[in-house]
């Protein structure tokens, strides 16, 4: 066989952060070649690197596609090579049919005039190929997520793909649906089309592909080659094994045995989609002192939990029970949550956390505008103070308090989010994936202000898909998946082998 | 993307006390931009009608003139700040002048009882229109769209197509009233001059007070030959627009309400935590709700408020022509937007100040009234006043692209 695609030594940097280092991936022609990795290893910027999301120049390396060194400045350019790539949420306009959505950008058409024959009878066979049985005239919105994600695939097919890229496909389908989709990708290679899968379930892999690229860190770690059989043990290792020295500050242990907050019986529904309960039956609780963390991987609902709970912020049909410091607590709206001592920092910090427009001096206080103002009225001194006393207690690096938050890093604009919600003074705080996308330093510093918040008698929960941060800062740590949580541990008996396999065996067990 | 993640680090400048002079007026452009253009608009037509425009008697009118327009535009920055839009103010301040009317002539109802139900109509025309924005994400445009046709058309019935007047004379006195001279001047309204000095040494003193109180938490931005210039600038404005009034027939009674609405509404945008909560839910409604700010609420209140205004702009209207017509109030509410949007305000909401909005309303007034002194027809009056309002706004965009 020969090699379709090369990519040598890719090396792409943010401001701050090297993305990706010296990375090298390489995909024989016809195979399905699967790139594993944790929730921000790397994955999804190389394959824009490889799309030409990032044009060439903004990154170092080669990529050579076809025997051919490939400048691709845009999208348009790596499609016209052949080159698709299906990204996790998908981009059809659902009130468009199904033939008007393959053809999109694509039509069929004669100077500018739309030529419905040759678009239906065309998406009729692309939907064959497929295996989707639906009329090309049907509504993309009125489908379900997996024929969707078949009519991506189906446009992919109209624009002559020589290289499908899926990423993690499966995240949003059912049992069915995932099967159904992983036999098509057997079909096409079948058919000669290479594919890349990206994903993290390992059963998948095992499935389906030819080679595994892992990546971590920015660094392709291994390639592994699936005809002589791979090893579970081998892959967890190579996607979670980093040293964790120094990263965290020293843990002390504070927790206390006076529990914070206990919720029983905690169920979530979908709030469009009636059907899908997206939190199921959670109990949990977390001791004064004690800092906890929830595992999962992306979509596993523990953002929909924290949500849900805080002020019903999120879903629909919320049942279940709350109490802090041992009293029912009634957390209908934020308001009232806030009142009960309890406090959330999302993990989009930018459409939910910040009033972007804003300066830090008037985004601090937001939370708890009672604490600056003698009935009504504003205490600009005191605003003064308290802003200027939390920038310099978390270190927020800016100019002064009257500096907009839109011109800060994503690090110090999360400082100035932590800054709102310590003001706030809540005797629980759910952190949601809380550095997210922040350089080294800053996570340091605000591991810091995590472990000081325990160190004050604080219930600190800390929700984070990357294990090695919950292995670094937390006391004890559930595991949650599709929903539920399926393992409870203490941090001192956890490991990043161990959570990768509670949530994989969970998965597998249905 | 880059933008938002590049700069702070490395940019991190010492503590800077007091930014030079040319930076800060690069920063603060706008707001004194704005300032800048009334003067400079103001000074063209003064030259240009041969000292006409700053008569006493003139500018007293212009006042008069404007001050429905300023009353619903300090209503309607509210409800832009809070990132909505109310285009049934024109209707609605014509339905309540109708209401009035018949109240007051028809019925014989006394008139302050009829303003104070007028009023509260106007209020609760507001509450039903921000009860369907804020509690069912209607869309504020589709819903004051509806409310103008609606509003519109009440208030032809309620005429039966008739103007009806006029209407007795304390209420016309609303208007066209001035304060009476306490002190018995003889051709100056001695107690209007000593109001408007007293008006403007209180702005003053507070200004100085705001600077000293800043000063003491070190976050002083304003370079102090800006702070003098602007405040000594406004004090002799005041002094000098209360001395030409007085020289006519003295402050009159809307500019009252008209100052006091500005006085209350500044403070309550600036000052409180309801006028904080109002630019925070404008700014990012999804971060002031998860932050326990009830955003429904609020967006509720600022439509209610703006119908209390309209109605007062109404009731002012009616007193000022003596009489209610089908036609009145038709197209304010464009005259309103535009005067909120040259004064700073952003469509997209959480941006924009009460003075701004005045300030905005006096330019697009001053222009009126000094090309009808010029004996500009409307035609181009209209088309002149479209290009302001499209320079005033693509000013802002630019300089905020800069900035």
């Amino acid at each position: 066989m020969a090699t379709l695609l090369e990519m040598r030594a890719i090396t792409k940097e943010f401001p701050g952060v090297k993305a990706l280092d010296q990375v090298s991936l390489s995909v024989e022609e016809g195979e399905i070649h699967a790139l594993v990795g944790e929730n921000g290893a790397g994955k999804s910027t190389l394959m824009k690197v490889l799309s030409g999301v990032y044009p060439h120049g903004s990154y170092s390396g080669d990529i050579v596609f076809d025997g051919q060194v490939q400048t691709f400045g845009s999208i348009r350019d790596s499609e016209a090579q052949g080159i698709i790539i299906i990204h996790q949420e998908l981009a059809l306009v659902p009130l468009l049919s199904v033939a008007e959505n393959i053809y999109l950008g694509n039509e069929r058409a004669t100077r500018g005039v739309l030529d419905w024959r040759a678009t239906r009878d065309g998406a009729a066979k692309l939907l064959a190929r497929v295996g989707l049985k639906e009329h090309p005239d049907t509504p993309v919105g009125t489908l379900g997520l997996g024929k969707q994600q078949l009519i991506e695939i189906a446009k992919a097919l109209s624009k002559d793909v020589r290289l499908l890229i899926l990423d993690e496909p499966t995240s949003s389908l059912n049992e069915n649906d995932s099967a159904q989709l992983l036999e098509l990708l057997l079909e096409f290679k079948r058919q000669g089309v290479t594919s890349i899968l990206i994903t993290h379930k390992l059963n998948e892999i095992s499935k389906v592909a030819d080679t595994i690229t892992v990546i971590r860190d920015g660094a392709a770690v291994s390639r592994l080659d699936c005809s002589q059989g791979i090893s579970e043990e081998k892959i967890i290792r190579d996607m979670v094994g980093r040293s964790m020295d120094d990263r965290y500050p020293p843990r002390v242990d504070t927790a206390t045995p006076d529990i914070a907050m206990q919720v029983r019986d905690w169920c979530v529904t979908h709030p469009i989609q009636n059907d899908r309960q997206v939190v199921k039956n959670v109990s949990f609780h977390v001791k004064k002192g004690e800092v906890l963390g929830i595992a999962g991987l992306m979509g596993a609902g523990r953002t929909e939990l924290a949500m849900s709970l805080f002020g019903r912020s999120y879903g629909r049909n919320i049942t279940g029970s709350v109490q802090i410091g041992g009293q029912d607590v009634d957390l209908s709206t934020v308001r009232r949550a806030i009142n009960a001592g309890l406090a959330y920092a999302t993990e989009d910090r930018k459409t939910y956390g910040l009033v972007l427009d804003q300066t830090i001096r008037r985004n601090v206080p937001l939370a708890r505008l009672n604490g600056i103002a003698n009935g009504i009225v504003i205490d600009r001194q005191k605003e003064a103070a308290v802003a200027n006393q939390y920038r310099t207690r978390l270190n927020v690096k800016s100019s002064s308090i009257e500096q907009e938050t839109i011109n800060l890093s994503g690090g110090n604009q999360q400082k100035v989010v932590l800054s709102k919600w310590l003001f706030a003074d809540p005797d629980v705080l759910i952190l949601d994936e809380p550095t997210r996308g922040i350089d080294v330093g800053a996570k340091y510093e605000i591991y810091t202000v995590i472990r000081d918040l325990a160190a004050s008698g604080k219930a600190v929960i800390v929700i984070s898909s990357e294990m090695p941060e919950l292995l670094g800062v937390t006391d004890r740590i559930y595991v949650m998946n599709e929903g539920a949580f399926v393992g409870e541990m203490p941090t001192s008996e956890a490991s990043q082998e161990k959570i990768m396999a509670t949530i994989i065996r969970s998965g597998d067990r249905k | 993307m880059t933008q938002t993640t590049t700069n702070p680090d490395q940019s991190e400048p010492p503590q800077v006390q007091v930014k030079s002079t040319l930076s800060f007026l690069r920063a603060h452009m706008r707001e004194y931009g704005i300032l800048f253009a009334l003067i400079a608009i103001m000074a063209f037509f003064q030259v240009a009608t041969g000292g006409i425009l700053l008569r006493p008697v003139n500018l007293t009118n212009l006042i008069l003139q404007n001050s429905y327009i300023i009353i619903m535009a300090i209503g309607m920055l509210l409800v832009i700040v809070a990132g909505h839009i109310d285009l049934s103010v024109g209707s609605v301040m014509g339905f309540i002048g109708a209401l009035a009317a018949v109240m007051i002539v028809q019925f014989g109802i006394p008139y302050l009882l009829a303003g104070f139900l007028c009023l509260i109509v106007g209020g609760l025309i507001g509450a039903a229109q921000g009860f369907w924005v804020a509690y069912f994400r209607i869309p504020s445009f589709i819903v004051t769209l509806a409310g103008m046709l609606v509003f519109k058309g009440l208030t032809l019935w309620l005429l039966a197509g008739q103007s009806v007047g006029p209407f007795p004379q304390q209420f016309q006195r609303i208007a066209s009233g001035f304060i009476p001279d306490l002190l018995g001047g003889e051709n100056l309204n001695l107690f209007s001059l000593l109001i408007g000095v007293l008006v403007a040494t209180t702005i003053l003193v507070l200004a100085i007070r705001a600077r000293n109180e800043a000063g003491k938490t070190g976050s002083i931005e304003e370079p102090f030959v800006f702070f003098a210039a602007k405040n000594g600038l406004i004090f002799v404005a005041l002094i000098y627009m209360s001395f030409l009034m007085a020289d006519f027939r003295g402050l009159p009674n809307v500019f009252i309400v008209m100052a006091l609405l500005i006085a209350v509404y500044s403070f309550v945008t600036s000052r409180t935590t309801i006028g904080r909560r109002i630019y925070a839910i404008g700014g990012n409604e999804k971060a002031a709700s998860l932050s326990g700010i009830n955003s429904q609420r609020l967006t509720f209140l600022t439509f209610a408020n703006m119908g209390v205004l309209a109605a007062l702009a109404g009731l002012v209207f009616a007193a000022r022509l003596n009489t209610a017509t089908p036609k009145a109030g038709a197209g304010f509410e464009l005259d309103v937007i535009a005067a909120v949007f040259i004064g700073g305000a952003s469509m997209a909401g959480g941006v924009g100040t009460i003075v701004g909005a005045v300030i905005g309303a006096f330019i697009m007034g001053v222009m009126n009234n000094g090309m009808s002194i010029l004996g500009i027809g409307i035609d181009w009056q209209q088309c002149i006043k479209g290009l302001v309002l499209l320079a005033a706004v693509i000013f802002d965009v630019m300089n905020k692209k800069q900035g």
